[in-house]
């Protein structure tokens, strides 16, 4: 065995981390005990906007739901086939199919019945996104008040007023939705700290995920995997804020301190798209050669918000508190939003693979990164569009680039050990051997 | 009675190369039937929809992953391949997420002059969709100008409606005899006039298309008394796949694709902001399944087709991997089902096994005939 290079600890918020996700579930499941309401919708949903009906309003986040299902490979495959079953084709998401699995079987993943919502509300980028919840309120029977906003617009370098207009005039015609349906009178003021909290929440993770730049990265992409979740889980919250801002500390004590995610890294790589979640031991694979996944664009662009930074280097957006600007009207505060979100990187991609392919090789530049490893993932349509002219340009950019064909939520669709052998081969094909 | 028609569709490129030499003008591919030809013919531009050849090919595994339906890698083989090499621009208007990485591949690996992204509205059900894509259209348009160095007037964007709306307009009277009993045209040849309108100059096409509907309400032609069906799904061009189903026992009334009604059931209304006019139209439209959401406005579309055509069966056809189709087609056939309009699923691909679709197309029509026995 090689002598271990860095010094590694365990993260000390790791535990506080599995405590906020948890708590999300169980917030959720028990809304109704003391009169709040549930909301479902996607990850990328407007979630600071159903935050202006009072605080006693929890959601359920779709992706992350489906992820964990993934997770528990026996439930997870009865949910699958309870869908199949209902005639929806197994090519689709598979985080959707999870999720109306469990809806169909009506198990909650975290034990009981499945927690029915009490209204729904979604954005839409993806061909996806709306139609998920269309036919989820199908399956529940109908009669759940059901909204999307239409995000589609083009790529934040287009951006114009009459985009941002549209998208800002459904989310006013939203909220006029949101107190119709439930009665509710809507306070800005939430609403308005929602939005700051997002920012803040998203920025921070950027800023958390750029301290990787360093060598030896502070964190590995698995560990990075539990940490950005609780950003799809409820971004616009105050605890997620607080938590990143105390995450990013810990990552400059381990920056400054060279504590390392692999304590022998010798080669920095990136994946790309959601992981297979039932076999998160590829990573774990990885670390035998000495490679450490640094992160992705999936990782950091999902929900980390970006810019460019007067260096020329990729870092956190700026938030609007950090620029100064009080947000003082509804209007303002729906306009922000929706700029913010229209930049983030994980949406730019649905126009053009050439700007996605941009950002990656920037990636694979400021990161120090020496190959690639794609996940070409059944599952998701929406961020393995495009991910093949992803690979052509990464290698004319003279980066290696491995592939692996797989499922993030269905494993009948990942073969393990094939891909195990093709990571033999690509560490063979950058010159690391086994040092275990 | 169609020869033209099919000389059109078969021979499409060599159609659009002439008419290029023959007028001087530029020509626009276009991978989606939610672009606004209105404008390109306002820029007097030809607008030709890229579709497959249902050939087999091997081109376009590196540039787009194999779980993307077949119809969008066959587009882009095309491309790959040089057969539209004489295209000027080439154009999408957002719908699908599959049929966007034909474009998107096509404008970084076919050069070519012009390229345009259309942000179509997935939202078409809310208020503010029409006005949003009026707004993309007024930004379209400067960009067509800007192209072809010359600016559209009000009176060249009316023309541009006037062409299309009087082709849509024949169309919807072309399948109104298909209402009739025993119609004298079959599905065969009504899928060769509805695609060679998305690829032959409408000015040369509604006249073909005028005399065509004065043959019919003349009662020429031969009867087709075959059982009557509708299809309906993904993009389906495929003729020969119709001319199957026709040839045990069938006739094709009607369907619900982008190559068939879906292209052309409205029209532009009158209004005096004509980018507008064109704006709703688009929005009104029988919706792509992509942005058939909140409410399934589908459903009662397909099923008043389903009554106004008297059809006894439809075939639910699908790409491969087509997300939005299946998104939609189980609860399509529980609808159809309900008011006993039986189905058959069918996943096509590039190619489709004609053999075996006889046999499950022959045991679908005995199914419907026993039905008419009993």
């Amino acid at each position: 065995m090689a002598t271990q290079k860095y010094k590694t600890e365990t993260l000390k918020c790791w535990n506080k981390a599995k405590e906020i996700r948890m708590n999300f579930y169980k917030k959720y499941v028990d809304a109704h005990d003391n009169g709040g309401l549930r909301w479902a919708g996607g990850a990328w949903s407007f979630g600071a906007i159903p935050a202006g009906l009072g605080n006693d309003i929890f959601p359920i986040t779709g992706e992350p739901y489906g992820a964990s299902i993934a997770f528990n490979k026996e439930f997870s495959l009865r949910c699958l086939e309870a869908t199949e079953r209902k005639g929806y084709a197994r090519d689709l998401c598979s985080y959707m199919r999870s999720y109306w699995g469990s809806i169909i079987l009506d198990e909650f993943l975290f034990g009981g019945k499945f927690p029915k919502p009490d209204f729904m509300w979604q954005d839409h980028i993806c061909c996806s996104h709306a139609k998920w919840y269309q036919v989820a309120n199908e399956l529940e029977g109908g009669g759940i008040p059901t909204y999307s906003i239409d995000v589609a617009v083009g790529p934040y370098q287009d951006v114009t007023d009459n985009k941002i207009d549209y998208i800002v005039n459904q989310m006013h015609d939203g909220i006029t939705w949101l107190e119709k349906i439930t009665g509710r009178r809507y306070n800005d003021e939430l609403l308005i700290e929602a939005v700051n909290q997002e920012c803040r929440a998203t920025s921070l993770w950027a800023e958390i995920c750029a301290l990787n730049k360093g060598i030896p990265a502070a964190l590995d992409e698995k560990s990075m995997y539990s940490l950005y979740v609780l950003g799809t889980l409820e971004k616009h919250s105050k605890v997620v804020a607080d938590f990143y801002a105390e995450l990013l500390d810990e990552m400059k004590y381990r920056v400054e301190n060279q504590i390392a995610a692999t304590p022998n890294e010798r080669c920095r790589l990136m994946s790309d798209t959601q992981p297979p979640w039932g076999f998160l031991n590829v990573f774990r694979y990885l670390e035998q050669f000495g490679a450490v996944s640094v992160g992705s664009l999936y990782t950091f662009g999902l929900i980390g918000v970006w810019e460019d930074k007067p260096d020329g280097s990729w870092g956190p957006r700026e938030t609007p508190q950090q620029k100064g600007i009080e947000i003082k009207t509804r209007d303002q505060a729906l306009r922000i939003l929706t700029d913010w979100n229209l930049s983030k990187p994980e949406w730019q991609h649905f126009y053009s693979p050439h700007i996605k392919s941009d950002m990656m090789i920037r990636i694979a530049k400021e990161w120090h990164l020496d190959g690639i490893m794609l996940h070409y993932n059944r599952g998701c349509e929406g961020l393995s569009l495009g991910i093949a002219e992803n690979r052509l340009a990464l290698i004319e950019a003279g980066y290696p680039v491995m592939t692996f064909e797989g499922n993030m939520g269905d494993e009948r669709e990942f073969d393990e050990a094939k891909t195990m052998s093709r990571i033999d081969s690509f560490m063979e094909t950058l010159g690391m051997k086994n040092i275990v | 009675m169609i020869t033209q028609f099919r000389d059109w569709e078969q021979n499409r490129h060599t159609y659009a190369k002439a008419w290029k030499e023959k007028t001087g003008g530029k020509v626009m591919g276009y991978f989606c039937t939610y672009v606004p030809e209105e404008i390109l013919y306002a820029a007097n531009i030809l607008p030709v929809r890229i579709l497959g050849s249902h050939e087999p090919h091997d081109v376009t595994e590196a540039h787009i992953f194999g779980m993307f339906c077949p119809f969008c890698r066959d587009c882009l083989a095309q491309g790959l391949k040089g057969k539209y090499n004489y295209l000027d621009g080439v154009m999408i208007s957002q719908s699908c997420l599959h049929i966007r990485q034909a474009y998107t591949s096509w404008i970084k690996h076919v050069p070519i002059d012009f390229s345009y992204y259309l942000p179509m509205p997935n939202n078409i059900q809310s208020t503010h969709a029409v006005k949003y894509l009026a707004g993309e259209l007024a930004q379209f348009k400067v960009a067509v100008e800007k192209w072809i160095g010359k600016e559209l007037t009000d009176e060249d964007i009316k023309h541009g409606i006037e062409i299309m709306n009087e082709n849509r307009g024949l169309m919807q009277q072309l399948y109104s005899y298909k209402k009739n009993e025993n119609p004298l045209i079959s599905g065969e040849e009504t899928m060769e006039v509805a695609i060679s309108e998305q690829m032959v100059d409408k000015r040369e096409h509604t006249p073909v298309l005028k005399e065509l509907i004065d043959k019919i309400a003349g009662g020429a032609g031969s009867k087709n008394n075959g059982t009557r069906l509708m299809v309906l799904g993904s993009e389906d061009d495929d003729i020969a796949f119709i001319r199957m189903v026709e040839s045990v026992g069938a006739t094709v009334v009607t369907d619900d694709h982008c190559v068939g009604t879906r292209y052309f059931w409205n029209n532009v209304e009158n209004n005096d902001d004509y980018l507008e006019a064109i704006a709703r139209r688009y929005c009104e439209r029988p919706a792509c399944p992509s942005k058939d959401w909140i409410e399934r406005s589908r459903i009662p579309h397909i099923l008043s087709l389903a009554k106004d055509f008297d059809v006894k069966g439809a075939i639910v056809i699908q790409q491969k991997f087509c997300d939005p189709h299946e998104l939609d087609i189980p609860a399509i056939i529980k609808a159809l089902n309900a008011i006993d309009v039986k189905t058959l699923f069918l996943e096509f691909d590039v190619t489709v096994p004609l053999g075996q679709f006889k046999i499950r197309v022959e045991a679908f029509l005995e199914m419907l005939q026993e039905d008419d026995l009993f």
